[in-house]
C-alpha cells in the first residue's frame, strides 16, 4: 500500500503565534513561506477569534485556502532550547509563488530535525573524528585543531596546491551569502587555493561562461517577463518539475491567456495574444504535456531533437532569422558588436540542421517564426529564452550557450519586457567571495588531480561527489584507496596522542594517502571516507540570505535551533581560519599566521556584514533588519537605494542597452557546430545501445539529502527510475519495477524500470544523483574546454538484475502525464 | 464498529513502523555517539469516525465511480468498483475502494479518468492511482490521496468507517 501518515488532526496556531519569513531552501525559485510557531503546551481554537488565520476552522475550507496546512507542513522543534509547534506554510502574499507550495517546499517542516517526532535523526550533531575504527564524537576545539594542524603541515610540505577544496558556490540551504563569503575569504583571501571545485562540477568555473563572456549575465530578466512574453523558448529544462511554482504561477497564466490585461497595461500600443511555447528537449516531459493542456497543442512546439544537437539548431535559427530579416537592427547597431562575423561563422541551412537534429525543416521554420516573425501591426515579437541543464550539462556547453544568446541578441530580446535570455537555475544563488582570478582558466580538473594521487588534504563543504560527480566509479575507487591509507595509519597510534596522530597522517599522505574533512548537515557517502566530519546548521537554523532566479533577495530567519553542537558554515570556516592562525603561529610562521586574521565573528550576520555589505554591488543598502522588513518579497538585486523605508532594487538588467563588457556592447560569438565535443562521446555512442539521458523529478529536486530520510519520498522512489520504451523492455524481458544494471566502460549503476510509452526507442531517462543508484557512475570523464561536465550524453547497455523487489511491487507505474477526466 | 477498531490498530501499526524505525535508528546513533537517551515519540490521537452507509454493492458498475461524501456532507469522495482485487480493496472480490476527491495539494476537485483509473487534478496536474491506495503518480501534493476504510455487511451495504490521511481543507477530519 501507498505510504500514509494516519494523521487526522493537527494543532491549531493561536492568534498570537510567532510568524517569521522563510524562503524555501531547495530550488532556485525561492518560494515564500511563513514559519508559524507557538509554545508546545498552547493551542488555538477553531473559532475565528481563536486562531492566527482569523478563519472559521469548524467549517470545510475552500480550495486555495490560506488557512490550511498539510501534515508535512507541521512539526515540533526546539526554539532557544524549548519545544514549539511549528508550521511552515506557503505565503499567499509572496509574488513568487502566491501561496503555492511545491511537493518539496511544503515538506520543509517535516524535513526539519525533531527530537520529539523523530524526523531527520540522520542530522549530524557533533564533530566526529576517525578513532578506534569508527567516527567518534569530539569537541569542536579538538576537531578543528586536528584539521588545522594537518592542513598546515600539508601546505608546508606541498604548498597551497596540496590543499584541495570542494565547496558549494550557491544560495539556499548549504550555501548563501554568509557561507560563500566565509569559505571564499578563507580559501581566496587568507590563502590562494587553486585546486578547488564546485559541488556539481569538477572544477572552479562558470556553467555559463559563454553568456558572461558575451557581456550578458545569466539572470537578466524577472519572473513577470514569462507573463508578458509572446513566445517562451525553453531549452533543456523541465520546468513543471524543476521550477515548479515559477512555471505554475507565471508561465501557465500566460499560456492560458489570463495575463492579457497585464500585457495591454504594461506594453500598450502593440498586439497581444496568449503565449506560445517552444520546448527543445529530446524527451517528452510533463512540462510539454501541461503546456499542451493549457495552451492547446497548436501553441506548443516540442522540438524533440537528437540528444546533444542543440547547437546546430540554434545556429540554423540564427541564420534563418537573418535571412527573413526578423532582426532588431537598431538594437544590434546600438548595443552589440560582432554580428556579421558571428552570422557568417555560424551559417547553417535548415536542411543541414534538420538532418543533424532529426527535426523537419518545417518544425525549425515554425520555431523561427514563433521567435521572430513580427506581430500584427509590425511590432517586434517578444521572446523569452530560458535554458538549464539540458544545455549546461549537454554537448559543447560553451558554444551552445553562446549560440542561444546570439539568437536572443539578434532579436533584441535582452533588457526588454517579455524577454530575457536566462538560465533557469538549480539552487538559489548567493555568491559573495574575494576574487578567484588566481584559479585561472581553464581551472584545474580537480577530480583528475584526486584520482591522480595529487594533494594531501581535502576540505569538502556541503558536497557529495560520490553521488554528484562524473566518472564517479573511478573517483570512488581511488578516493577510498587514498583515504583508507590515512585511516589505517591513524589506527596505528593512540587516538588521543595528537602528535603521533599527525605524524602518522603525514606519513600516509607521503605514501599517496589523502586526509579528508567533511562539513555537512547529514552523513554523506563521501563522508564515510573522511577522517573528520564537522556538523553544520542549515537555513532556518541560522539566518541566511540568498537570491532567486530573478535576483530576488530575501532573508530566511532563524526559526529553530540547529541540532546539537552544529553551527553555521560561516562560523565553522571562521573557527578553521583561527585554528590555522594558531597553528602557523605555533610553527613559528607569524607572517603566514597574520593572513588568517579577520574572522572574529560571533554570528552569521557578522559574516554578512563583512562580505555582502562591503563587497557586493548595492550591499551598503542592505541589512538584516531591512530585509526582515521586506518580508518574503525582498527586493531584486542589485540594490540601488534605501528609500521610504524600503530597499530599492532592479527589476531587469540591461534596460539601458549597456552590457557587461569594456565597451558596454554585448558581443556576438562565433560558435560553429563540431559534433560531439567531449573526448570519447562519439565512440561511446557507437559502442553502446541505449542513451542514458538523465535529470530530475518532482519529489526530489535539491532536496535528496533530506529526502533520503523521508518516508513519503522513499516510498515512491526506493530506487532511481529509468524510463524505458515498452518495446525495449520486452526485448530485454523486463517488467515494471524490475531492477536493471546500467553499464558501460566507465562503470555501472542500478535503476528501477518505469515503462514509458512516450520514450523514444533506445533512449532512456534516469533519475540523476540518487543515493540508491548513481547515474554519474556511467558518465565518462570527458569535459569541455573549460572543464564543464557532459552528463547528458552518456550511452550504455542495460541488463536485468532482479525481478521487481518487494519495495517496488506496491508502486504505481502509470503515465505521469495529467489527463482530463 | 469492528472496522473502525481495526483501522485504529492499522494506524498504530503504521505509526510504530514509521516512528519506531526512526527511534531505533536514533538509539543506534546515540549509542555510537556515546549518548544514551532515546526519546519515545508521543502517540497521535485519532478522531472517532462515523460508520456511514455509502451504497450497496448492487449499485456499483465496474469502473464507474459513484459520488459519495465522508465523513460528512462537506467532504466529497468517490466509490469505485475496480473489477479486480487491489491492496486495501473491500468486498468479496477485494475490488471496492473509496477516496477523497479534494486534491491534498490545493483542494481542487479531482476528476476520474476511467481509461487508466486515475484521479486527476485540473489545478496543478497531480494524479493519483486508485488501484494503488491513492498513491500519487505524479504531482504537487505532499501526501498520497486520503482513502476511506470500507466495511461491507451481509446485505452488501457498504459503510465508510475511517480515513488514513488528513483531508484537504480541515485541520481535523471530523469538524
Amino acid at each position: 500500500m501507498a505510504f500514509k501518515r494516519y494523521v487526522d488532526r493537527l494543532p491549531i496556531p493561536p492568534k498570537d503565534a510567532r510568524v517569521q519569513n522563510v524562503t524555501c531552501h531547495f530550488c532556485i525559485v525561492g518560494c515564500g513561506y511563513k514559519a508559524v510557531s507557538w509554545p508546545v503546551n498552547q493551542q488555538g481554537g477553531p473559532a475565528p477569534g481563536q486562531n492566527l488565520f482569523g478563519a472559521d476552522l469548524a467549517k470545510q475550507e475552500a480550495a486555495d485556502s490560506a488557512a490550511w496546512f498539510a501534515p508535512s507542513m507541521y512539526n515540533v522543534v526546539k526554539q532557544d532550547g524549548r519545544d514549539v509547534h511549528i508550521v511552515i506554510m506557503p505565503d499567499k502574499d509572496c509574488v513568487v509563488n502566491s501561496g503555492l507550495g511545491s511537493v518539496r517546499g511544503a515538506r520543509l517542516a517535516e524535513l526539519s530535525y525533531s527530537q520529539t517526532t523523530n524526523t531527520q535523526q540522520q542530522r549530524l550533531t557533533d564533530p566526529l573524528v576517525w578513532r578506534y575504527g569508527s567516527m567518534m564524537p569530539t569537541s569542536w576545539d579538538d576537531a578543528i585543531d586536528l584539521v588545522a594542524e594537518v592542513t598546515r603541515r600539508v601546505v608546508e610540505e606541498q604548498g597551497e596546491d596540496g590543499l584541495i577544496v570542494s565547496a558549494y558556490d550557491h544560495g539556499g540551504a548549504g550555501g548563501g551569502y554568509e557561507n560563500t563569503w566565509a569559505t571564499g575569504k578563507l580559501y581566496f583571501e587568507s590563502m590562494k587555493i587553486k585546486n578547488i571545485r564546485i559541488h556539481n562540477r569538477p572544477a572552479y568555473n562558470s556553467e555559463v561562461h559563454a553568456t558572461r563572456d558575451m557581456g550578458v549575465g545569466e539572470l537578466n530578466n524577472c519572473y513577470e517577463d514569462a507573463e508578458l512574453a509572446d513566445t517562451l523558448f525553453i531549452v533543456g529544462a523541465n520546468s513543471l518539475e524543476t521550477q515548479t511554482n515559477y512555471f505554475l504561477n507565471h508561465w501557465i497564466p500566460n499560456l492560458r491567456g489570463t495575463t492579457l490585461d497585464k500585457k495591454k497595461q504594461e506594453i500598450p500600443n502593440e498586439a497581444h495574444a496568449a503565449a506560445r511555447i517552444v520546448i527543445v528537449d529530446p524527451r517528452r516531459t510533463v512540462t510539454v504535456n501541461a503546456c499542451e493542456v493549457e495552451a492547446g497543442k497548436d501553441n506548443v512546439l516540442h522540438l524533440a531533437i537528437n540528444s546533444g544537437t542543440d547547437l546546430i539548431l540554434f545556429n540554423a535559427i540564427f541564420t534563418e532569422l537573418a535571412a527573413k530579416g526578423w532582426l532588431d537592427r537598431p538594437f544590434i547597431q546600438a548595443s552589440t558588436s560582432g554580428f556579421d562575423a558571428a552570422l557568417a561563422a555560424n551559417k547553417v541551412s535548415l536542411d543541414e540542421a534538420a538532418k543533424v537534429t532529426g527535426l523537419t525543416v518545417a518544425q525549425i521554420a515554425k520555431a523561427v517564426a514563433w521567435i521572430g516573425e513580427p506581430k500584427a501591426g509590425g511590432a517586434r515579437r517578444r521572446t523569452m529564452f530560458a535554458y538549464e541543464k539540458g544545455l549546461i550539462w549537454g554537448n559543447d556547453n560553451y558554444r551552445t550557450n553562446a549560440a542561444l544568446v546570439n539568437v536572443a541578441l539578434a532579436t533584441g530580446n535582452i533588457g526588454r519586457p517579455g524577454g530575457g535570455c536566462v538560465r533557469l537555475g538549480g539552487h538559489q544563488e548567493g555568491y559573495s567571495r574575494p576574487s578567484d582570478a588566481h584559479v585561472g582558466r581553464p581551472a584545474a580538473y580537480v577530480d583528475q588531480l584526486l584520482i591522480g594521487g595529487k594533494g594531501g588534504v581535502h576540505h569538502i563543504w556541503g558536497c557529495d561527489h560520490f553521488k554528484t560527480t562524473l566518472n564517479a566509479s573511478e573517483f570512488k575507487r581511488t578516493y577510498k584507496k587514498r583515504t583508507d591509507l590515512v585511516k589505517d595509519a591513524m589506527l596505528s597510534v593512540p587516538g588521543g596522542d595528537r602528535r603521533a596522530q599527525v605524524e602518522a597522517i603525514m606519513g600516509a599522505i607521503r605514501q599517496g594517502g589523502l586526509f579528508a574533512v567533511n562539513v555537512d548537515i547529514v552523513p554523506t557517502q563521501i563522508g564515510q571516507h573522511c577522517h573528520v566530519v564537522l556538523p553544520a546548521a542549515t537555513a532556518g537554523e541560522m539566518n541566511l540570505t540568498s537570491m532567486n532566479g530573478e535576483r530576488r533577495m530575501r532573508l530566511t530567519e532563524r526559526y529553530m535551533d540547529p541540532p546539537g553542537q552544529s553551527k553555521p558554515d560561516c562560523l565553522v570556516a571562521a573557527a578553521l581560519a583561527q585554528g590555522l592562525e594558531r597553528s602557523w603561529r605555533a610553527a613559528g610562521k607569524p607572517a603566514i599566521a597574520d593572513k588568517f586574521k579577520g574572522y572574529d565573528w560571533k554570528t552569521e550576520e557578522d559574516s554578512f556584514k563583512d562580505g555582502y555589505q562591503r563587497h557586493e554591488k548595492g550591499g551598503e543598502f542592505v541589512s538584516y533588519d531591512r530585509l526582515r522588513a521586506m518580508g518574503t518579497n525582498g527586493f531584486q538585486e542589485p540594490a540601488t537605494a534605501f528609500d521610504g523605508g524600503k530597499i530599492v532594487g532592479t527589476k531587469r538588467l540591461y534596460t539601458d542597452g549597456k552590457f557587461g563588457t569594456k565597451d558596454g556592447k554585448a558581443t556576438f560569438m562565433a560558435s560553429t557546430w563540431r559534433g560531439f565535443q567531449a573526448e570519447g562521446k562519439q565512440a561511446e555512442k557507437d559502442k553502446f545501445t541505449f542513451l542514458i539521458n538523465n535529470g530530475r523529478t518532482n519529489q526530489v529536486w535539491q532536496s535528496a539529502y533530506l529526502d533520503q530520510q523521508s518516508d513519503f519520498v522513499r516510498d515512491r522512489w526506493p530506487f532511481p527510475f529509468i524510463e524505458m520504451n515498452p518495446a525495449d523492455m520486452q526485448e530485454l524481458n523486463l517488467g515494471a519495477g524490475d531492477l536493471v544494471e546500467v553499464y558501460n566502460d566507465n562503470g555501472s549503476t542500478q535503476a528501477m524500470v518505469y515503462p514509458t510509452p512516450t520514450a523514444k526507442r533506445k533512449e532512456t531517462f534516469m533519475l540523476f544523483a540518487y543515493p540508491t543508484g548513481v547515474q554519474g557512475n556511467v558518465v565518462s570523464k570527458g569535459v569541455n574546454e573549460f572543464v564543464i561536465p557532459n552528463y547528458k550524453q552518456a550511452w550504455g547497455n542495460i541488463r536485468k538484475i532482479a525481478t521487481a523487489p518487494e519495495v517496488t511491487r506496491h508502486l504505481t507505474f502509470k503515465s505521469q502525464e495529467y489527463v482530463t477526466g | 464498529m469492528k472496522g473502525c477498531n481495526n483501522l485504529v490498530d492499522v494506524g498504530r501499526r503504521q505509526f510504530l513502523r514509521g516512528g519506531g524505525a526512526a527511534v531505533a535508528g536514533a538509539a543506534a546513533a546515540a549509542a555510537a555517539l556515546g549518548r544514551t537517551e532515546a526519546k519515545a515519540a508521543p502517540a497521535p490521537a485519532r478522531v472517532s469516525y462515523p460508520s456511514n452507509r455509502l451504497a450497496n454493492v448492487a449499485d456499483l458498475k465496474v469502473n464507474e465511480p459513484v459520488d459519495i461524501a465522508y465523513p460528512d456532507a462537506d467532504s466529497p469522495g468517490v466509490l469505485i468498483k475496480l473489477g479486480q482485487a487491489v491492496d486495501g480493496g473491500a468486498g468479496p472480490h477485494r475490488d471496492i475502494v473509496a477516496f477523497s476527491i479534494l486534491c491534498p495539494h490545493k483542494g481542487f476537485p479531482l476528476a476520474y479518468a476511467a481509461a487508466d483509473r486515475s484521479l486527476n487534478c485540473p489545478g496543478h496536474y497531480s494524479r493519483f492511482d486508485v488501484e494503488k491506495g491513492g498513491q500519487q503518480i505524479w504531482g504537487q501534493a505532499t501526501q498520497n490521496l486520503p482513502q476511506f476504510a470500507l466495511r461491507i455487511d451481509g446485505k452488501g451495504d457498504i459503510f465508510a468507517e475511517g480515513v488514513d490521511e488528513l483531508i484537504y481543507g480541515r485541520l481535523s477530519n471530523r469538524l
